[in-house]
Order: structure tokens, then sequence, then C-alpha cells
């Protein structure tokens, strides 16, 4: 029948469309596209933004008043600011700018920018607000406490005690990134102070300037041809939403993008043998945890806290399905931070843990419920617990859900055990001492909600040392004093601290220069060639 | 419907006008009340499901590290503190002025949310309705009139794996396949970087926009990009399609009139693809209205394959973040779609069934 023949013809013309390959297997030679999952940006204001990906964003587009730089990682060096002198009292902190600096608008930077900057957190007081409020600094006493006194000097008091080398860290995180009075306030609508303008445009300094973000889409800058470190090497850098990292492999693989940051393990070792592709590894900054509820009759009892810690087989884990993705690390700072202590001291002991369980009056063992994250691997790590656990006779039933569900349940401190994940909020030990050995208020009234407080866990002796060690000045002392804060809570605390993330990033062959570091205030794209 | 109405009324006398306007003021009143609930429904159960969900809305907005206060004052900021009927008041006051809120995630308003990605939904589905159309009635026909010989097996196997087949893995394999490795089609995302912001949106459907431009390079990359997807949606549509037209056409070859066409001498050809074919449109219609409708929602693991940012992708990330202005105002639309799609297939029957025609 003539239909068929029609029909025929059809299909093939369908299947030999003229789409010839190589139109599409090459990013332009000025761009870097990178593949990335950055469905958790919701504002690329950096008075307001804390996420991960919005802050590595902001990373690029800001400059600071002081940063660590991608040249140096581990030193603290000039952003904006040149110089600074610091107070007897370690109260009063005078930033000298550096001259000449430009924004992307060809305005020069003053200090009265800087102060602005400084001064809008306090007052717009979103999310990562507290990072300048902790210091004393508040909505209402912001405009006295940070002064620009002349076109080039900053001057900062805080009313708290706290350590210097604190406040010089806090001062590099995104609360710092500096932004045009002129133009923030050229956009306000309602004494905003420029926010809804600025969640989707830069009034920037920084290496790149903000093109454009399309949310589930993209982030685009360009370079800054006058950035004080010089223009970035590549003129765009085009981020690209994948969610799927498989699809993520395949545009590597193609060439489509040049970088792409989400490969599983599976994924890179599927790559491995593919000479246009390579890999890099960067030390990630979480501390993936269990969290014991010291509501819980069973969970508060110290020999039982310490058999918990035997049940988990950390090295088994990081030598078989989270190999190449996580490592060992079993204190509250991660390896690689200001402060950290190696120190580890425990692994799978099930003899041992059932002797301790037995000493606490339970022989045989308990049931106990513990929230996880249905997504890998926190699914195969609660899956391994189950199993290392039960060997003792503590039965454990996996919860798993959302990621969010499982954060409302631990904060509402209706959890078990709950095994979740952490990250720092800056470049300094108190950011996740202030976290974990942290807690003088167990009430619901609490001011301070951070992982102490929602597993019930009151300390305050460990919580003066933690405020001692916060204001100590002598560097070297303030180092042992966290190194103390870690091991006791590693040997005796509410928490079992298990993994550190590792990150593989993947990329062409011919790709240089992404410098990731521990945390998202540390990735620069700004030397990237190719 | 009111073109053939008018059509019908010529003839009639005055009090027969009236009754016929009566009964069609009677019609619209009653379509415009079943419109009005199915939207009370609809924003009903999906606010009362968005706060049943076990997660906390806030926590979306300010992050797991955000200090008490800052907590405490958005949840003021968006009406959580206050009780769950007079949240769904202030919602509905809302939404009748227009305003659907502002996305928690994208912090902008979202009807402008919607107006951008549901372009990208829509030339998607559409494509693949062609395709859905254009293959699957063919095949539901040919399977039908070699009903239980090879030509039916054949058909009923690709379908039925069409139809069962997880839409996620399909999607990935194509991509393998196409894009990987013969490198026919582009891969996921809607256009190449370098193709990027050259076409203003105008209808925001990109392959019509950059022909209007006159940017045909954008077009072809645009082209490839949406080729597969498109494709892979389509051979779900065209799954459910030729079923259906092989079942409605089996009903109607075992009909009497067929018998009497066979016995005039007239050829097979014209007996299946005029005489029977012609019979099912209406049904077909119907089929191809609901395949459009749940295209349009149904993508949303497509769109996660392909890195395609449409309506999927918008309202699973919505969800997942506890968005709820977002999920209602997504909702609506498409609830507001498949009432437009229902209407639309309505008015479509007097086109294609004459009987239609006389008695409306």
């Amino acid at each position: 029948m003539s239909k068929y023949r029609i029909l025929a013809g059809l299909l093939g013309s369908a299947l030999a469309m003229p789409f010839a390959a190589s139109s599409w297997a090459e990013t332009p030679k000025d761009t870097v596209v990178m593949a990335k999952k950055i469905d958790d940006i919701i504002t690329l204001d950096p008075g307001e933004c804390y996420e991960l990906s919005g802050v590595e964003m902001l990373t690029n587009v800001y400059d600071r008043l002081l940063r660590y730089e991608a040249e140096d990682l581990t030193k603290l060096v000039g952003g904006v600011a040149e110089s600074w002198t610091i107070s007897d009292d370690g109260k009063t902190f005078t930033f000298k700018l550096r001259p000449n600096l430009k924004f992307q608008s060809g305005a020069p930077v003053t200090a009265e920018d800087t102060a602005f900057s400084l001064q809008r957190v306090a007052i717009l007081n979103k999310t990562p607000g507290f990072l300048i409020t902790q210091l004393g600094i508040t909505k209402d006493n912001a405009k006295d406490l940070i002064k620009a006194t002349d076109p080039h000097t900053l001057v900062l008091t805080i009313t708290e005690n706290y350590a210097p080398t604190l406040v010089l860290n806090v001062l590099t995180s995104i609360v710092a990134s500096i932004v045009e009075k002129k133009a923030a306030m050229e956009h306000e609508e309602n004494g905003d102070l420029g926010n809804a303008w600025l969640k989707t445009h830069s009034a920037s300094s920084g290496a790149y300037k903000l093109l454009g973000w399309k949310p589930n889409e993209s982030v685009s800058m360009e370079a800054n041809p006058s950035f004080r470190l010089g223009a970035p090497k590549l003129k765009r850098v085009v981020v690209r939403h994948v969610p799927e990292t498989a699809s993520q492999r395949l545009l590597l693989e193609k060439g489509d993008v040049d970088i792409a940051r989400d490969l599983t393990s599976d994924q890179l070792a599927a790559i491995a043998g593919n000479k246009a592709l390579k890999t890099e590894e960067f030390a990630g900054s979480d501390t993936w945890y269990l969290a014991l509820n010291q509501a819980d009759e069973r969970l508060k009892n110290p020999k039982v806290r310490e058999a918990m810690r035997y049940l988990v087989d950390y090295q088994g884990m990081t030598a078989s399905f989270l190999k190449g993705t996580f490592i060992v690390r079993q204190t509250f700072l991660p390896k690689g931070f200001p402060g950290a202590l190696d120190y580890e001291p425990f692994k799978l002991d099930v003899a041992k843990a059932k002797s301790l369980l037995a000493e606490a009056g339970y022989p045989d063992g308990f049931e106990v419920r513990m929230d996880a994250q249905n997504t890998s691997p926190m699914t195969e790590i609660s899956q391994s617990i189950q199993q290392t656990m039960g060997q003792a006779g503590v039965k454990v039933a996996i919860v798993p859900a959302e990621l969010k569900q499982v954060l409302t349940v631990y904060r509402a401190r209706k959890h078990e055990i709950v095994a979740v994940n952490w990250g720092p909020d800056y470049l300094d030990p108190h950011t996740n001492a202030d976290a974990f050995v942290y807690n003088v208020d167990d009430s619901d009234n609490s001011k301070h909600k951070l992982p102490a407080w929602r597993t019930h866990w009151l300390i305050p002796e460990l919580s003066a040392e933690t405020l001692a060690a916060a204001s100590e000045k002598d560097a070297a002392k303030r180092e042992m004093m966290y190194h103390d804060l870690q091991k006791k809570s590693t040997d005796d605390g509410a928490f079992v601290f298990m993994f550190q993330p590792v990150f593989q990033v993947a990329e062409q062959a011919h790709v240089k220069g992404l410098v990731a570091g521990i945390t998202s205030d540390l990735t620069f794209y700004r030397l990237i060639t190719k | 419907m009111s073109a053939t109405g008018a059509a019908g009324l010529a003839g009639a006398t005055g009090g027969d006008r009236l009754r016929v306007a009566g009964s069609i003021l009677r019609r619209i009143a009653g379509v415009f009340v079943s419109v009005v609930l199915t939207f009370l429904g609809l924003t009903c159960v999906t606010f009362v499901i968005g706060r049943v969900v076990p997660i906390d809305p806030v926590l979306a907005i300010v992050g797991d590290h955000a200090s008490d206060e800052v907590y405490q004052r958005v949840r003021a900021e968006i009406g959580l503190d206050l009780p769950i009927y007079a949240q769904y008041g202030r919602y509905l006051v809302k939404v009748l002025h227009g305003d659907f809120g502002t996305s928690v995630i994208t912090s902008r308003p979202v009807l402008e949310d919607l107006l951008r990605v549901f372009p990208a939904t829509i030339e998607l589905s559409a494509l693949a309705l062609v395709i859905g159309i254009a293959l699957g009635i063919p095949a539901g026909v040919i399977a039908a009139a070699h009903r239980g010989r090879w030509q039916d097996q054949l058909i009923r196997f690709a379908s039925l794996l069409g139809y069962s087949m997880p839409v996620f893995w399909l999607g990935l394999v194509g991509l393998l396949l196409f894009y990987a490795k013969l490198g026919w089609v582009a891969g996921p995302g809607r256009v190449d970087t370098g193709f990027d912001d050259i076409v203003e949106p105008v209808t925001g459907l990109l392959t019509i926009d950059s022909l209007l431009a006159g940017e045909t390079g954008v077009f072809w990359n645009a082209l490839g990009h949406i080729v597969l997807p498109a494709s892979i949606l389509g051979y779900l549509s065209l799954a459910y399609v030729a079923r259906m037209t092989r079942s409605f056409m089996l009903g109607q070859l075992g009909q009497e009139y067929i018998l009497a066409a066979m016995a005039k001498g007239l050829s097979p050809a014209r007996i299946i693809w005029v005489h029977a074919l012609g019979n099912i449109w209406v049904q077909l219609v119907t089929v191809i209205a609901l395949t459009f409708g749940s295209l349009l929602e149904g993508a949303v693991l497509t769109e996660t394959v392909f890195a395609w940012p449409g309506l999927g992708l918008y309202m699973k990330n919505s969800l997942y973040n506890a968005d709820l202005n977002a999920v209602l105002g997504g909702t609506i639309l498409v609830g507001t779609v498949y009432i437009l799609l229902n209407m639309l297939s309505d008015l479509t029957y007097p086109l294609v069934d004459p009987r239609a025609r006389r008695t409306a």
C-alpha cells in the first residue's frame, strides 16, 4: 500500500535530519562553560546570599574587604583594604583602602562604599546577617560603629569580646563584599537598600561582573578588565544548571562544557580512561556526623555514646562506596581548616561496643530511630551504620526523607539519632565550635539554636571554653584551646563525627586553573585558562 | 460553539430564539460555576497539601544556619504564624487581584516566572504532540486494519514499550546514543552557550523567535536541542495515541456500514482511511487534548534529564523547597490549561463531526 511508503519516507527523513555533529562540539574559545547544580541559588545580593552556589558566584563577582586569594588559600591578605591596624583593646579596627580601585561602573571604590556595604548587612539582617551582628553590631548602631573617616579610611568598632583573628576572618566572608553605594541606592525600593535589584544585578569591583542569572538555567558573568589583580584570562564564565549528573558527564564527554562539578564516583571511574578529560581533587569543608539526642535516656548515657562511636565502620566505608569522595574525619573541624586537629581514635569494634553497652545496662541493645537524608551517599552511609550497630544489638530504624524534612525534624529536636552534615560559615574555628560545643540555654526559647542545642547537649563548661577561645588574643594559645575542645567533644560528646567530603572536578584536559578551596568563599574562576 | 449556534438560529422563530438564547446563557453560567468551583477545589487541595508536608518553608528561605531572630521575622513575613484558614483566605484574596506572590527560590513574582518557563514547556510539548499524532494515528489505524497479524503485533509491542518505559531512562539512553555516540543531535539545554541570549524573547518559543529575528544559526541550534527530548516525549504520546486509535478503529471496523461499503466494492484503503477513520475523529480530538495536557505537566523527568528550563523543572524545584506560592501558581496554570483544552476540544467537535454542527 502506498501509505506505507509515505509513512516509511516520513520516518526515514525524521531520523536523518541534518544535524551535523560538528556544529555543537566545542565551547566558545573565550568562555568557560561549567555544568553544576545551581538550583540552591535564591539571591545574588551579597548582603542576603548564603547558599553554597550563590556564595561561590559572588566570590568571583565581588571584591571583599579582606581575602584569602586564589594564589595562596592559607594567607589572609587585603582585598579592597591595603593595610589595617587594631587598637590595643582589640575593639577598634582601622582599614586603609587601596588607591585607584574601580567599580564595574567606573566609579572609584571609596571608604563610604565599604562602610555602606557592611552597614547594610547589619541593617537588612538577612540570613548571613549574624556574621556581622555576632560582633555586637546591630541595625541600630551600625552607622555609629562602622564609619568612613576619610575617603580611604574605614573604622570598625566591635562591642563583643572577640579575638582579632576571628574578626578579620569574618571580614573575608561573603558579608564583607563591597557594593557600590550609589548604584545600590539608585535602585532602592521601600528602604531595601537596593536588595531587590541586587538579587539579580551586580554593583561590584571583583574579577567579574554579573551578566545574568536565570533561575534553574544559568549564571553568566563577564571579566572585569580593571580588576585589581589583573583581568581574568577568559572573557566570560557561564555556569549552566544541569540537574542530572549523567547529563553532566555526557556534556563533558562531548565537549559542550569545559568543567563538570557534580559527577558521582562511578561516573568519574567511567571517564578515567578518557585521555581528553582529567579530574582534580579538592577537599570540602563539611562535617558529616550523627547527633544523639540527649533528651533520650539511653543516648544520654556516656557509655552508650561511646559504644555508638565504636559501631560505625568509618574506614570500611571510605575504602568502599565512599572511596575518592570522602575521608574519615572524627573532629568538628575539617582537615585544612585553621585550628584543625588530626585525631582519629575510633574504628569499628563490635566487641568493645557490646561490653560498653552491657556496662550501661543494655546487654541486649535497644531499638532506635535514625532520620537521614534519602539521597546518595547518606542512604548508603545510614545502611552501613544500621548494619554495624545491629551487630551489637542496637536495632536502627532508618527514617529516610528529603533533606529539608530531616532538618525540620532536627531543628524541632524530635529526632533520636539524626545523620546530617554541617558546613562552616567563615574561615575561623569559632564557626564550628559555636555550632558543636556551645549551648548554655537548652530551653525552647534559646537564642542559640545550633547543633548542640538541637540535640539537647547542655554544656556550660565547654561553652565557657568556647567563648574563651573566641576571645583569646594569643594565636598559638588559641589554637591549643581549639585542639582541646575538639578532643573533648570527640571523646565524650553528643555527636559522632564521621566524614569530610572530597570533591572531584572533571574537566577537559586542556582546562587549567580552577581553584576550589575548602569553602565556597575560596572557589575562584579568574585563573582558568583553556 | 457560538458560530454554529448562530447558524442554527437563522431559521428559528422568535420564541425558539429566546429559548435557545436562554439555554446558551444557562450553559455559559454552568460552565462559569464549574470553572470557579474547579479552581477553588484546586487551590484548596494544593494549599492543604503544601501546608501538611513536613517541610518548613521558612528553612527554604533563610537556610539552616540563620539566627532565630531572622527565622521568626521571615516566618511572620510570609504569614506562617496565622491559622491555616486565614493563610488560605489571604492567599485567595491575592490571587483574585492577580497576585500569585513571590517565589522564594527565584525571588521573583511567580507570574513572571511562569511566563518565562511555560513557553519552553509549550514548545517541547507541542513538538512532541505533533510527532505523537503524525505517527501515532497512522500506526493505530494500521494496527487495527491488520488486527492479529505481524503489523498489529509490532505496533502494539512498540506502543506498549513506549507506555511502560521510564522516560528518565529513555532520555538518558537517547542522549547516550544520538548525542554522545552518533552526534546527530545537540545535548542537554535549550541552546548552545555560544548562541545564548542572542534572540530577544517575543513568543518565548525559541525556534519561532529565532526565525522571527532571522537568526537561522540559532534556529538550527535550538532545533538540534529540542528534537531529542521532543521525540522521546513524542514517543510516549505516540504510544497512547496509537493504542487509543487502534481500539476506536476496531470499534468502527466491526460496524455494518463497513460491511456495506465492502459489498459496494470500495477499496479497503478508502474504507479504512476515509470512512472508518472519519468516524473516530471526535474521540481522537479528546484523546489528543488530554495527551497535550499530560505532556505539559508530565515533562518533569524529561526536563530534568535534558536540563530543559521549563515548567516541569520549575515545579519540581518548587516542591522540593516547599515554595508554596510557586507550586500553587503552577497548579493553577496547569489547571487552567486543562480547562481551556477541554473547551477547545468541545469547540472542535463540530469541525470534525457534521452531527455536532446540526444539534448545536
